[in-house]
């Protein structure tokens, strides 16, 4: 039904109905067909009116009748003007309700958009993230091409906010862009790039969307965020769930070995294991063997395990999907009771769900057998539901239950809805070729039903009876001759039809009633459907060719009503027969075969599921429920036969020894900052939460929401996301740009050429609203020279930096010596780097933020972190030393002071560069003294070293108060050994032997090198 | 992901649409149209529709249509759950969901489905971020810290669902006497399902408002004796057109807890004309265009059961019909959960307050057939 038929049928409700005849008119011609109505022109100028007026309440009831048009689907464009002026609105309904005008219009209304475009910037500012993130929302829906940079400018600035809200809202407007312009693909991918990197589950669904749509093909950008993604799954929202789960099932694909035996592979099939022969067996017990299982595999596994429990019924499908996809067979299992819980649920979450259930139960019948009664039909199930229930049982019929579900399906036959009756006669006779036990039971039965007396189901059992016989010949005269009698009752067509083939194909067996039949047929000829006509000269055809005698006649005399037929089918059908059957001169070499090709064996028909082709679309697709390929399906690939390199998902190694090269580029931002923030303790503070936000990813979405407030410091370090991917240049185009600056032409940039224009037309929208918004101009200039004077304290950062970067680099041995060691006063206390004091003073931000992070390190880093320090030996040049990640506060006993008569020591190893030689490994020593009186001359005594061995003492310390402890530091060259040092510790009276023994771990160095130098070295080292 | 919405009533009408991205035309509504026609009846119109250039995925709820158009693969549970969802919010906004409902508060509507998505994914789903975003058009709330926990068992499938109005950041700790009763569970996301897997307990901190915390259900070797019987007399004869009906409903271990709204429907066959009944209780139709018997009962009185009798008239001629009827019940049972399940404690964590505790147990009949 239009909804034009509908409009007249209201035609008597007085005043609406000329809204509801406009109403379909401009469903015709949407445009057009406005001013033909006086009345809505009148409407709308009062609209005008409304909007024009200064009282808020006016301008909201006229939003908010706009707003009904729209919803409405009637047009309301020709108010654009009058609703754009009012986007800056103070007050926050009438704002919404803009915005929600302007995302449908806009596209129509283009140059008229780019008014509103200066106030979506300034709220792009705005410190409430709610409100930058609906300015981005609605800058991003908006789909005017000019808009373009904008938006990309936009985004880039929005993927690294504070707030992972409007991150989010990033992610999804990456998409908007995309589709407006594709060519930006590149530029977006670097965002998609970065915020797949982000730790908020709030951000991992709307990136990983972004991924699927723009580039799906990427699944290198995966490798580093997959465990992240595997481990982050169980928090991310429910619809995030959904697409992230299918994202990696198909990487799965790509990057595992499939943990399938060769003997139940996808296209299994219980014959394809009973047939398989021993050289198979072999095989697959290589295989069976040689398999183990990714760990990122069984990650993957196990984290989407508990979804299966989810209340979203999408999330529980695609969990399904995925165990299907790529778990172990054995393990498939678990998912079946999910599934069957979601049959109650609603009729069109049903509907899918048994597609689903459908496809797997041809494969695997086990897994759903023992929920066989979750699949009986009710009677209030629509018809759809109903017929799909049957497909599953009949799938998981097998020699055990076939007598129960035979009963079940008595009942159906019954039914009253008679669609589902004859589909349930077709199952029956499936049933009946599939297990062979019951086939006799099952044609007994459908003979029963050719008594019922509803005629389709009589018809329906014919057809299915027709097939079955087919199957087995021989032995089924009686149920021949018992059909041959229903011609005289039955007028279902097809019904009638199967009758004669089946008595002509059988012709031989029934020799004195196939004549017969054909002479009560050539009577009612005329009468009959096309379909039963054509069987008739069939049977006609055949009877001629085995019984000529009795039967030439008839044959002619149906041989000559099928000349004159209308139907030009039977009429050809009647040429060819006569043509082949009867001899005469004309006749060619085929009519010698004429029996042969009449009475050939034919093949009987298979009876199988719809849904038997079907597993070739991944489940819980669109696609898989349309069994066609529906637009943008991603296939899932097959398993690879060796697994690409594993070692791509390795995360930690990399990315942490980027982070602490004191070189890298990612502490340049550092220094910059101070200039902006407002306080040095507040930038501290946003430094740390952003820190371990990007380490640890924990509790971090609420201390960012906290750090809204202030808004400068708050982008400022979220800048710091971005920080280590990206060039020191183009961090400062980022933030010129943030300030919507004309000084980014200074700057030179790999793309220098595409940030200018964008700087361009960001300039020119900025002329533009200023001409409508006074005071967008004054904030414009302010922000410029605030952006100029920034450029110019970037670029001297980048010098004092450059300079900076030498030092550690080097790491000369004077810088060092002029570093007083201030001895530690407790050894718990955290160690600051041994640097310049100078270059102390320059990174003084760096170092704080370098230590804050340390405390929140976990236990976990450390392996990774050992991993990245190399042995003193290997220290040479082009490896630059970096700070330790972690250092670990334990302390050893070196003397107790039960047996130092008083006198503790502790020693603990600080990970640093040993200020007495550069082979030495630092040892902190902490001295106490727990007796009540002094103790006077403390120093190390006699040495027992190894050979090769060396040892920096300590300076004798003079005294020691009672209570008081000291800290004193010393160096030791164990000569890459885990040997022991041994010596003795002595005050005035006594000499304790002690002995130091360094764990491996404590010879390494950290350095920072890039992958190309690793291996470089790792060869140098193999083959040394 | 989902492009646009519409929204049908059973007339055909299209009273509503939302577009996320570029305007689609409501003609490419035609294609539902067509299928509906087809389908006859509005259960059977399938919710999956390929046109040439969109998919239609469609969910049929309050005698509407919700209508999604798609352009891309989707997983099509995706779209069909979040249009539930969809119905889902407008019920808590505006109480029911149906036509002159959401046509009342269109603004309402359209705000809230602009706040559901963006570009054609979720955004906010959940009722209660949703409510801090936009107002529901009535501003009913009692400020009292109450919990209340409503077990509705249906044969063997229940649902805890929750209504929490606690202020702060509530941990509460619910815990089962019996919850090896529970066989296959989904929850909430609230709940943390690593403390369910160890201790059988739920841990959660809840949203405010009503939210459903919990479906279960018990696996069906404790299965649940059935708590009412129907004894059925219904017999049609082939030559005559009065065919002979009775039925009586009882009760069945119950507990000593009264069976209440009862009803009784039965879709009777074409061939019946109209019925002559007599309800010993209660009151009965019969709609001789639909066929369908409806008897609303009420109370089941143990000692004297409800029946109802009478006389079919059938359609002169006709032959019997070949399978009798199935009889449809509803009932409740208040203050018993058939499946047995007891709630054992409620326990609050992180706020100092003490609050409203209450529980309310409750059997209804999901879809009780029987064939006679």
């Amino acid at each position: 039904m239009s909804s034009n038929s509908f409009a007249y049928s209201e035609q008597s409700g007085g005043g609406e109905a000329t809204e509801l005849g406009q109403e379909a008119t401009s469903t015709i011609s949407p445009s057009g067909a406005f001013g033909l109505f006086s009345s809505d022109l009148k409407k709308n100028e009062d609209l005008k009116q409304m909007l024009e007026s200064n009282k808020d309440s006016a301008k909201l009831d006229a939003m908010k009748r706009i707003v009904g048009m729209i919803a409405k689907g009637k047009n309301a464009s020709e108010l654009f003007p009058a609703v754009v002026k009012n986007v800056a609105s103070k007050n926050i309904e009438i704002k919404k309700l803009v915005y929600v005008y302007l995302v449908r219009y806009a596209e129509e209304q283009q140059d008229l958009a780019l008014l509103s475009i200066s106030t979506f910037q300034r709220a792009l500012k705005d410190p409430n993230q709610l409100i930058r993130a609906s300015a981005l929302r609605v800058l991003s829906s908006i789909r005017v091409p000019i808009i373009v940079p904008i938006m990309m400018l936009a985004i880039k600035e929005a993927s690294a906010d504070l707030s992972p809200y409007v991150r989010k809202n990033a992610a999804h407007a990456i998409q908007k862009l995309y589709s407006l312009d594709p060519e930006q693909k590149e530029m977006l991918i670097e965002v998609i790039e970065k915020l797949l990197k982000d730790k908020s589950t709030l951000v991992a669904g709307s990136v990983v969307m972004a991924f699927e749509e723009v580039c799906p093909d990427r699944i290198d950008l995966i490798h580093k965020n997959y465990r992240k993604l595997c481990n982050l799954l169980v928090d991310v929202e429910e619809w995030g769930q959904v697409v992230i789960i299918h994202m990696l099932t198909r990487y799965a694909r790509t990057q595992f070995v499939s943990p399938w035996k060769e003997e139940d592979g996808l296209e299994d099939d219980e014959k394809n294991f009973y047939d398989s022969d021993d050289d198979q067996k072999e095989k697959t017990d290589k295989r069976k063997k040689s398999y183990t299982m990714d760990p990122d595999h069984r990650l993957l596994i196990r984290n989407t395990k508990p979804l299966l429990q989810s209340r979203n019924a999408a999330v529980v499908m695609a969990v399904a999907q995925l165990y299907w996809h790529i778990s172990p067979k054995s393990e498939v299992g678990i998912i079946s009771k999910s599934l069957v819980r979601l049959l109650r649920s609603n009729r069109e979450v049903q509907y899918i769900v048994l597609q689903n259930i459908a496809t797997m139960s041809i494969q695997r019948k086990g897994m759903f057998e023992p929920y066989l009664k979750s699949f009986y039909v009710r009677s209030t199930d629509p018809t759809m539901i109903k017929t799909l229930k049957l497909e599953i049982l009949t799938n998981l019929a097998n020699e055990a239950n076939i007598s129960t579900l035979l009963r079940e399906f008595q009942t159906y036959v019954k039914s009253q809805d008679k669609e589902f009756a004859a589909a349930t006669i077709q199952t029956i006779g499936r049933c009946a070729t599939n297990i062979s036990e019951v086939t006799d039971t099952c044609l007994n039965g459908l003979v029963c039903l050719l008594s019922n007396r509803d005629e389709i189901v009589v018809a329906e059992s014919v057809v299915v009876i027709k097939k079955l016989l087919q199957m087995q010949p021989a032995q089924h005269g009686e149920i021949i001759k018992h059909m041959a009698k229903l011609l005289d009752s039955i007028t279902v067509p097809v019904a009638r039809a199967s009758i004669l083939w089946l008595i002509g194909e059988n012709c031989e067996r029934v020799p004195k009633i196939a004549p017969d039949v054909l002479r009560k047929m050539a009577k009612g000829f005329t009468s009959e459907d096309d379909l039963v006509k054509l069987q008739i000269l069939n049977l006609g055809a055949k009877l001629y060719l085995t019984n000529s005698k009795q039967t030439k006649l008839l044959t002619q005399y149906i041989l000559n009503l099928g000349k004159y037929d209308q139907n030009y089918d039977i009429r050809d059908r009647t040429r060819f027969i006569r043509q082949l059957i009867v001899p005469n001169e004309k006749s060619g070499a085929l009519s010698k075969y004429a029996k042969k090709i009449f009475l050939a064996q034919k093949p009987a028909p298979l009876l199988e599921s719809p849904f038997k082709d079907r597993d070739h679309f991944q489940l819980g697709t669109l696609s898989h429920t349309l069994n066609t390929k529906a637009t943008g399906y991603l296939e899932l690939s097959n398993w690879p036969e060796v697994a690409p390199d594993p070692s791509v998902r390795n995360v930690e190694v990399i990315e942490l020894a980027k982070e602490w090269t004191p070189a890298g580029k990612a502490k340049k931002e550092n220094p910059a900052k101070k200039f902006y923030s407002e306080s040095e303790e507040e930038e501290d503070s946003s430094d740390s939460s952003s820190d371990s936000d990007s380490e640890s990813g924990s509790a971090s979405g609420e201390q960012e929401e906290e750090g809204d407030s202030s808004d400068d410091s708050s982008e400022d370090s979220s800048s710091e996301h971005k920080s280590d991917s990206e060039s020191a240049s183009e961090v400062g185009n980022k933030r010129t740009a943030k300030r919507n600056s004309k000084s980014k032409r200074k700057r030179d940039s790999e793309d220098g050429e595409n940030e200018n224009e964008k700087s361009k037309t960001s300039d020119s929208s900025n002329a533009d609203s200023s001409s409508i918004e006074d005071s967008s101009s004054d904030s414009e200039s302010e922000s410029e020279s605030e952006s100029e004077s920034e450029s110019r304290k970037v670029t001297k950062e980048k010098e004092n930096k450059t300079k900076q970067n030498i030092n550690p680099l080097t790491k000369d041995v004077s810088l060092l010596d002029l570093d007083d060691f201030n001895p530690v006063s407790t050894p718990v206390a955290l160690p600051t780097p041994a640097l310049s004091p100078s270059l102390i003073a320059d990174l003084e931000g760096l170092n704080l933020s370098t230590t804050s992070s340390v405390i929140t390190k976990e236990v976990r880093l450390k392996s990774s972190e050992e991993k990245s320090r190399k042995t003193f030996k290997d220290y040479n040049p082009h490896i630059m030393v970096s700070t330790p990640v972690f250092v670990p506060v334990k302390t050893h006993v070196l003397l107790h002071r039960m047996s130092g008569k008083g006198l503790a020591a502790h020693y603990f190893f600080p990970r640093q560069p040993c200020i007495f030689g550069d082979k030495m490994v630092s040892v902190q020593i902490t001295l106490n003294n727990t007796t009540d009186r002094k103790i006077e001359n403390i120093h190390v005594g006699g040495k027992r070293l190894p050979v090769g061995m060396q040892m920096h003492v300590f300076n004798t310390i003079e005294s020691l108060e009672p209570e008081g402890s000291i800290t004193v530091s010393m160096g030791i060259d164990f000569c890459d050994s885990t040997q022991t040092a041994s010596f003795q510790l002595c005050t005035k009276d006594d000499c304790f032997n002690v002995n130091i023994q360094p764990p491996v771990g404590e010879l390494l160095l950290p350095v920072a090198m890039s992958e190309k130098d690793f291996k470089k070295e790792q060869v140098i080292k193999k083959n040394a | 992901m989902i492009h646009s919405l519409f929204l049908i009533n059973s007339s055909g009408d299209i009273f509503l649409e939302k577009h996320w991205k570029s305007v689609v035309s409501r003609s490419v509504c035609d294609y539902f149209f067509e299928a509906q026609e087809r389908a006859t009846e509005a259960e059977n119109v399938p919710p999956v529709i390929p046109t040439p250039h969109h998919y239609l995925l469609s969910v049929y709820r309050h005698k509407i249509f919700f209508v999604a158009v798609i352009q891309t693969e989707v997983p099509p549970l995706f779209v069909i759950e979040f249009l539930h969802r969809v119905v889902d919010t407008f019920q808590d906004y505006f109480g029911v969901c149906s036509e002159p409902v959401i046509k009342d508060n269109v603004v309402v509507v359209y705000e809230v489905l602009e706040e559901m998505l963006d570009n054609g994914f979720p955004l906010a789903t959940e009722s209660n971020i949703l409510k801090e975003l936009i107002k529901p058009p009535t501003i009913l709330r009692t400020v009292v810290n109450t919990i209340t926990g409503s077990t509705i068992t249906a044969e063997i499938q229940g649902v805890i669902d929750a209504c929490v109005k606690l202020t702060g950041m509530p941990d509460l700790t619910l815990s089962f006497m019996n919850p090896r009763l529970l066989d296959d569970v989904s929850f909430h996301p609230c709940v943390r399902f690593k403390r369910w897997e160890s201790e059988r307990i739920l841990s959660f901190i809840p949203p405010d408002g009503n939210f459903r915390l919990l479906s279960y259900h018990v696996s069906a070797q404790n299965l649940v004796a059935i708590p009412v019987y129907v004894k059925h007399n219904i017999s049609f004869r082939d030559s005559s057109s009065l065919g002979r009906f009775e039925i009586t409903v009882g009760p069945k271990q119950t507990m000593g807890k009264t069976i209440e709204g009862v009803i009784v429907t039965s879709q009777m066959p074409k061939g019946v004309l109209n019925m002559s009944l007599t309800p010993s209780q209660g009151t009965h139709t019969f709609d001789p265009v639909t066929k369908m018997l409806s008897w609303d009962v009420g109370k089941i009185n143990p000692q004297k059961l409800p029946s109802l009798k009478g006389t079919m008239s059938l359609q002169a001629g006709a032959s019997k019909p070949d399978e009798n009827p199935t009889i449809n019940l509803q009932f409740k049972i208040q203050q018993l959960a058939i499946s047995g399940l007891k709630v054992n404690r409620l326990d609050m964590y992180g706020e100092k307050y003490k609050p409203f505790k209450g529980i309310k147990y409750m059997t209804k009949a999901g879809k009780f057939q029987v064939r006679t």
